[in-house]
C-alpha cells in the first residue's frame, strides 16, 4: 500500500446529517470538494483540519493525524486553513497577522519565509496597515499569506472567494493559480462555483448529503458521458492547452493540446507560450462521418467514439470521443446517433463551434 | 503619616490588591461562564452575582462566622498557623475579593461572549495552543472589558462599608478604611474632616469613571495601534 496522498475516512453523525466518506486524494495539486450548500463539503474540510471533532482516520502523505485511538489537536496539525470570510486579527497589523503563524512554526520546519509570501502576493505596500483599512481582496490575500507562512504540509481553503465581489475574485484567482503551480503541497479547495473548479482543480470530489457522489481527475471526470458533475447546466470538458500561434488579421489564436490543436477567438489575445485551460461545451460539438470543409466550423478534428450515454431528457445522447489522448463530449439527438450509426471505436470527425479560455 | 493619609493609603492598597487578585481569579471564571454549556453554569453565575443583591452586612456576617475561630475557614487558617482572619488586613482582602467578584466577572463575561469563535479557530490553525490563543487573541480583543472590570472593581472596593465594619472593625493602620473613617467623622460631628474625605472620594471616583469612558470610547472607535 502506498502511503502518499490524503487518506480520509470519516463516519460521524451531526445534529442534522451524517458525514460518511472514504477518500484517497492526490498528494499534490488542487482537489476541489464540490457540491451544493449543505452537502457536507465544509464539514469534511473542518474534520480534516480537526476543527470539528469527528470519528475516523486521517493521514497526510504518510503522517497519521487521526486514527481510532488518537487525534492531533488543530494546532499540532501542520496544515493551513483559509476561511471563507475575512478572518484577520483586528488587533494586529498586516505584518503582525502575517507573522502570527510564522513565529509559532518551529525554525527547522520553516520552508516558506515572509519575503517570499510578500512578493508572491504583492503585499509589500500593505504591511503597516490595519485589516480594517484593506479591501476585501487584499484581506483575503493577507489571510492566504498568513496561512502559507506556517509552511503547511496541507493547505485547506473553504470557499476563499465566495465573500468577494467579481473584481476581487479576478484579482485573487491568478495568485491561486501561482500557488497551485509553485507549492508542492496538496491543496483541498471547497467550492460551489463551477468556474473556480474548472480553472483551479486537478482532482474533483462531488458531494451530496454527506456522501461522495463521484470523484476523479478533473479532465476524465468532466468527460464522463453520464455527467455526474454537470458543473453547471451544460456539460463541458476542460482541455489544458498551450497557445502556439496568433493570427492578428482574423483575431484568432491556435492552442495546442494532447492530440491536436484548436483555433478560437479571444479578445484578450493571449501571448504565445501561455498555458491555458480551454472549456468546450458538449452542445458546441457535433459529429460528422467525414471531414467536410465547406462549412463554417473552424475546428475539425479526427476522433474516435469511446462510449455514449442517453440523457435524462428523452431524445438526447451524450457521446464521449477521444482526439489523441484528449476526451471531448458531444451532445446530439438520439436520432442523429442512430442515423450516423455511431458505435464505440468508430472513426469520425469532430466539428467544434466554440472554444473559450476558462476564467 | 497623618491618620487621614494612613486611611487613604490603606484604602487604595486594599483596592489595588483586590483588583489584581480578582483579575487573576475572575478571568477563568468569566471565560468559563461565557463559553461553557455545562449545567452548573447558571448556578455558578447566580453565586457570583449574589454580592450584588445581598446586604453587605449579611455577607460580612457569614464571612465573620466562616473565618472566625469556630468556622471552617478559621479552623483551617489556625491549623496552618496563620491565626484567624477577621480584624486583619488579610481578612479584608478576602472579604473584598468576594464582595467585588461580580464587578470583575460580569464585564469580562460580557466581553468574552463577544469574542468571535472564528478568531480562535484561525489562531488554532496558525499553531497557537489553547493557552497561547487566550493570551494572544482573547485578551487583546477583550481589552475594553478588562479595563472596565479593573476600574469597576477598584472603585467598588474603595466604597465598601458594611462588610468592612462586620469583619474588619476600625483599627487604624490595619483595617480602618475611608468609608468607615467618614462614618466616624460624621458620628463625632467633625464635618470638615468628613467633607475632606467624602469630597475627595467623590472627585476621585468621577475622574476614574470619566477616564474609563474616554479610553473605552477610543478603543471601541477602532483606533488600534498598528
Amino acid at each position: 500500500m502506498t502511503d502518499t496522498g490524503i487518506l480520509a475516512r470519516f463516519n460521524t453523525g451531526f445534529d442534522d446529517f451524517r458525514l460518511e466518506v472514504d477518500l484517497r486524494l492526490p498528494g499534490t495539486g488542487v482537489t476541489a470538494l464540490f457540491g451544493h450548500s449543505g452537502c457536507g463539503k465544509t464539514t469534511l474540510l473542518r474534520c480534516i483540519a480537526g476543527l470539528q471533532p469527528c470519528a475516523g482516520r486521517l493521514s497526510v502523505n504518510g503522517d497519521v493525524w487521526q486514527d481510532d485511538t488518537a487525534s492531533l489537536p488543530v494546532h499540532k496539525r501542520p496544515l493551513a486553513y483559509v476561511f471563507q470570510e475575512t478572518s484577520l486579527f483586528p488587533h494586529l497589523s498586516v505584518n503582525g497577522n502575517l507573522k502570527f503563524g510564522y513565529r509559532r512554526t518551529p525554525v527547522q520546519q520553516r520552508r516558506i519565509h515572509p519575503q517570499q509570501v510578500i512578493d508572491w502576493l504583492g503585499l509589500a505596500h500593505l504591511l503597516g496597515r490595519t485589516p480594517e483599512r484593506l479591501s476585501g481582496g487584499e484581506r483575503q490575500r493577507v489571510a492566504i499569506g498568513r496561512a502559507l507562512l506556517t509552511s503547511p504540509r496541507l493547505l485547506l481553503m473553504d470557499e476563499p472567494l465566495s465573500a468577494l465581489d467579481q473584481a476581487s475574485k479576478r484579482e485573487i484567482l491568478p495568485y491561486l493559480e501561482t500557488l497551485r503551480d509553485t507549492l508542492d503541497i496538496p491543496i483541498v479547495y471547497v467550492s460551489h462555483s463551477a468556474a473556480e473548479v474548472a480553472r483551479l482543480a486537478d482532482y474533483i470530489v462531488m458531494m451530496d448529503r454527506g456522501r461522495v457522489l463521484a470523484q476523479g481527475g478533473l479532465q476524465e471526470t468532466l468527460a464522463r458521458p453520464d455527467q455526474p458533475f454537470a458543473l453547471e447546466h451544460d456539460a463541458a470538458v476542460i482541455v489544458p492547452a498551450i497557445i502556439r500561434e496568433r493570427d492578428d488579421q482574423w483575431h484568432l489564436c491556435r492552442a495546442e493540446f494532447e492530440g491536436g490543436s484548436l483555433w478560437f477567438r479571444d479578445d484578450r489575445q493571449p501571448e504565445t507560450g501561455t498555458a491555458v485551460r480551454l472549456q468546450i461545451l458538449a452542445r458546441d460539438v457535433s459529429i460528422a462521418l467525414a471531414a467536410n470543409h465547406d462549412q463554417s466550423f473552424q475546428n475539425l478534428l479526427p476522433a474516435r467514439v469511446t462510449d455514449m450515454a442517453a440523457e435524462q431528457r428523452p431524445g438526447m445522447t451524450t457521446v464521449r470521443l477521444h482526439a489523441g489522448q484528449t476526451a471531448f463530449l458531444s451532445r446530439i439527438t438520439s436520432r442523429a446517433v442512430h442515423q450516423l450509426g455511431l458505435a464505440p471505436g468508430m472513426a469520425v470527425c469532430l466539428q467544434i463551434k466554440s472554444v473559450a479560455i476558462v476564467e | 503619616m497623618s491618620p487621614e493619609w494612613q486611611t487613604v493609603w490603606l484604602t487604595l492598597k486594599l483596592a489595588g490588591i483586590t483588583t489584581a487578585l480578582l483579575l487573576v481569579i475572575g478571568t477563568p471564571i468569566a471565560w468559563w461562564l461565557a463559553r461553557s454549556s455545562h449545567w452548573l453554569r447558571q448556578p455558578v453565575a447566580a453565586i457570583v452575582a449574589l454580592p450584588l443583591v445581598l446586604p453587605p452586612t449579611v455577607l460580612g456576617f457569614y464571612l465573620l462566622l466562616l473565618m472566625g475561630p469556630e468556622g471552617i475557614v478559621g479552623t483551617l487558617t489556625e491549623t496552618l498557623g496563620l491565626g484567624t482572619l477577621p480584624f486583619t488586613f488579610a481578612g479584608l482582602v478576602v472579604a473584598s475579593v468576594i464582595y467585588s467578584l461580580p464587578f470583575t466577572v460580569q464585564p469580562l463575561q460580557n466581553v468574552f461572549s463577544t469574542v468571535n469563535e472564528r478568531m480562535l479557530e484561525v489562531a488554532a490553525t496558525l499553531r497557537a495552543s489553547p493557552l497561547d490563543r487566550f493570551f494572544s487573541v482573547v485578551i487583546p480583543l477583550a481589552r475594553p472589558g478588562f479595563l472596565t472590570a479593573a476600574v469597576l472593581t477598584f472603585a467598588h472596593t474603595l466604597g465598601e462599608f458594611g462588610v468592612v465594619l462586620m469583619i474588619g472593625g476600625n483599627i487604624p493602620g490595619e483595617t480602618r478604611l475611608l468609608s468607615v473613617a467618614i462614618y466616624d467623622h460624621v458620628e463625632t460631628l467633625e464635618y470638615g474632616k468628613a467633607h475632606l474625605l467624602a469630597g475627595g472620594m467623590l472627585v476621585f471616583s468621577f475622574l476614574v469613571l470619566l477616564a474609563l469612558y474616554l479610553i473605552n470610547g477610543r478603543l471601541n472607535s477602532g483606533n488600534l495601534k498598528p
